[in-house]
């Protein structure tokens, strides 16, 4: 599904990240860990083609990506990944059904109610549709992101630190859901954190 | 779904939006208002004086004279002898002299005496009971009998004077014998009797001071006459004639009110400026409200950015909030601007007795339209830009 060898990328001349190669299948879920300044966010702004690598490959579905435009690269940031960004962010003068819907909007598909109520049953946030995002509290405002992560039934679900501002309890669930909705849709899933609450949840691991 | 987030996000800013939006109406109001205002004054002006090649009177100021013969809404310079002015009307070159005599009112509507020819020239038509015949017989005004509530058969004592405070000649009461239909012109506010009740009523009112008024080669006075002529012959020589040779006084009324409208409209022109200045920072409104917004909605932006909006989607979604709120401020300064005439045409219609009444979309108010909508755009498009400017990666990793 998702394979990428020898990826780096630099900010400047003084420092090159250079990231190992790793891949992830369908259905599957790939934890890497490392401490603040390794490259993390980095690394998966890569992945989500936030950023353009200097070097190395990202392919899906053996699709090269990493030699992508900018316009295309939007496309498939779009349609066949789902992003789960560290500090839950929404456009705060929408509604949570409408931010689930922009996703779909955005990404030039049609708007599905459906699948909004949908997700939002399978992650206990149906009562909550009609709130402004800023009404909520931090463990289900990281459940709308991985709703709206989820809208356009992506091919990879890259989470960015998705529980590093939860507590113990919430960590667990947020967890659980992630990966069982991947499931439900066959998502490769890929967490990057420094959270070692989650080491004993994945086997696959890789440290930077 | 574009414009329901620009709309949302109006909604989200309350306050601010309600601010862009009051400047902007406030601005669009008095253009839009002043736009009216001084059509309806000019047309109303016009309308008046069409027909009407001179007006003789007794020296004085000029347009004051016009203002108390023509439009009644000035005090008249004085009396001027009867025989004097029908020694003009002799010249062949005058096609029609009508007199006019005022100095009394009821309620403040003035009492006019004069001849049949002032009716013919408005094109009056009886609404109910007859022509004045016989003394101190008045026909009213339309709008005269509506609001001093007078009917045909009522008696009434008038004021001396043109204000209604003035003392009363209750000894004599005036008998309304017919009201003319609406006219649209100065008449529907005036009372019009003959020149012979006008001369009774005050010569009735000398005898108790002097006992001389009875002699009957007392030379009758009016206060005006109104004047056509034959040809445009008249108009090149006759003023002149009138105003060197004679104790009169003769001013050309397209003169008067075109002097009225050149003064006025620098009144006008400075308000209007005025008003453009309330327009401009009322985008400059938009343009902070917008500039402050786009800085706390950076990670939105960059947000919807990552999710597959095009810069191109963004900044017209953001212009579009531009343009909603420059639009809302238009209709409501419209808006407001319909009820400030409709206020003022009350206003008038009791102090001055003027009636501009009309609600209709001007042409200058497509313009103003216009004009708004590009208030809007720019100032929603130059806060705007920054999104092509925004590092989506840099913004989500570092907010």
């Amino acid at each position: 599904m998702l394979a990428c060898s020898e990826l780096s990328f630099s900010y400047d001349t003084k420092k090159t990240f250079n990231f190992p190669s790793f891949s992830c299948e369908k259905g599957e879920t790939l934890l890497i860990l490392g401490n603040s300044g390794t490259g993390k966010t980095t690394l998966l702004h890569l992945l989500a083609l936030l950023l353009t690598p200097n070097g190395g490959s990202i392919k899906i579905n053996n699709n090269e990506l990493a030699t992508l435009s900018a316009k295309e690269s939007t496309k498939m940031r779009a349609n066949h990944l789902g992003i789960i960004y560290q500090k839950p962010h929404f456009v705060s003068s929408l509604s949570v059904l409408d931010n689930l819907l922009l996703a779909n909007y955005l990404a030039d598909q049609k708007e599905s109610k459906e699948q909004a109520q949908k997700l939002a049953n399978n992650l206990g946030i149906s009562g909550l549709l009609d709130k402004k995002t800023s009404m909520l509290s931090g463990g289900e405002q990281q459940r709308v992101s991985i709703a709206r992560a989820l809208m356009n039934n992506p091919d990879v679900i890259l989470a960015d630190e998705p529980t590093s501002n939860l507590d113990d309890e919430n960590c667990e669930k947020v967890i659980q859901l992630l990966e069982n909705q991947s499931k439900n849709i066959g998502a490769a899933l890929i967490i990057v954190t420094h959270d070692q609450r989650l080491k004993d949840n994945f086997k696959n691991i890789i440290t930077l | 779904m574009l414009f329901k987030i620009s709309w949302k996000n109006i909604l989200y800013k309350k306050l601010n939006s309600f601010l862009c939006i009051l400047l902007m109406t406030l601005g669009i109001a008095m253009i839009s208002l002043l736009m009216l205002l001084g059509k309806q004054l000019q047309d109303k002006f016009a309308k008046n004086i069409s027909g009407i090649d001179l007006v003789v009177g007794a020296k004085g100021s000029p347009l004051q004279l016009i203002l108390s013969s023509v439009y009644q809404i000035d005090n008249p310079t004085g009396n001027v002898y009867l025989d004097d002015v029908a020694a003009i009307a002799q010249n062949p070159l005058v096609k029609e002299m009508i007199p006019l005599s005022m100095g009394d009112n009821y309620q403040g509507f003035r009492i006019i005496g004069t001849n049949k020819k002032y009716f013919e020239h408005f094109k009056t038509k009886i609404a109910s009971g007859k022509m004045f015949k016989g003394n101190l017989e008045v026909v009213l005004g339309a709008s005269t009998a509506q609001n001093a509530n007078l009917k045909v058969g009522d008696t009434f004592a008038s004021s001396h004077g043109l204000d209604s405070e003035g003392e009363k000649h209750a000894e004599n009461n005036y008998k309304v014998v017919g009201i003319l239909e609406y006219n649209n012109s100065v008449v529907d506010n005036l009372i019009l009797t003959s020149l012979n009740s006008v001369w009774n009523i005050h010569e009735h009112k000398d005898e108790h001071h002097e006992e001389e008024a009875a002699d009957s080669t007392i030379k009758r006075e009016i206060t005006s006459a109104i004047i056509k002529f034959r040809s445009p012959m008249g108009m090149m020589t006759m003023p002149r004639n009138i105003n060197q040779n004679s104790k009169l006084q003769a001013a050309v009324p397209a003169i008067e009110v075109n002097r009225l409208f050149e003064l006025l409209g620098i009144g006008i022109e400075g308000l209007q400026f005025l008003a453009a200045v309330i327009m401009l920072i009322s985008g400059i409104s938009v343009f902070v409200s917008l500039y402050n917004s786009l800085k706390e909605r950076k990670y939105e932006m960059a947000l919807m950015l990552s999710m597959g909006a095009s810069r191109t989607r963004l900044f017209l979604m953001l212009l579009l909030e531009g343009i909603i709120l420059s639009l809302l401020g238009f209709i409501a300064g419209i808006a407001l601007s319909r009820i400030g005439i409709y206020l003022i045409s009350n206003a008038l219609s009791k102090k001055f007795h003027f009636d501009v009444s009309q609600f209709s979309l001007q042409t200058g108010e497509i313009y103003l339209f216009v004009g708004a909508l590009l208030v809007g755009i720019l100032a929603a498009a130059i806060p705007s830009i920054g999104i092509y400017r925004i590092n989506i990666s840099k913004t989500l990793a570092t907010e």
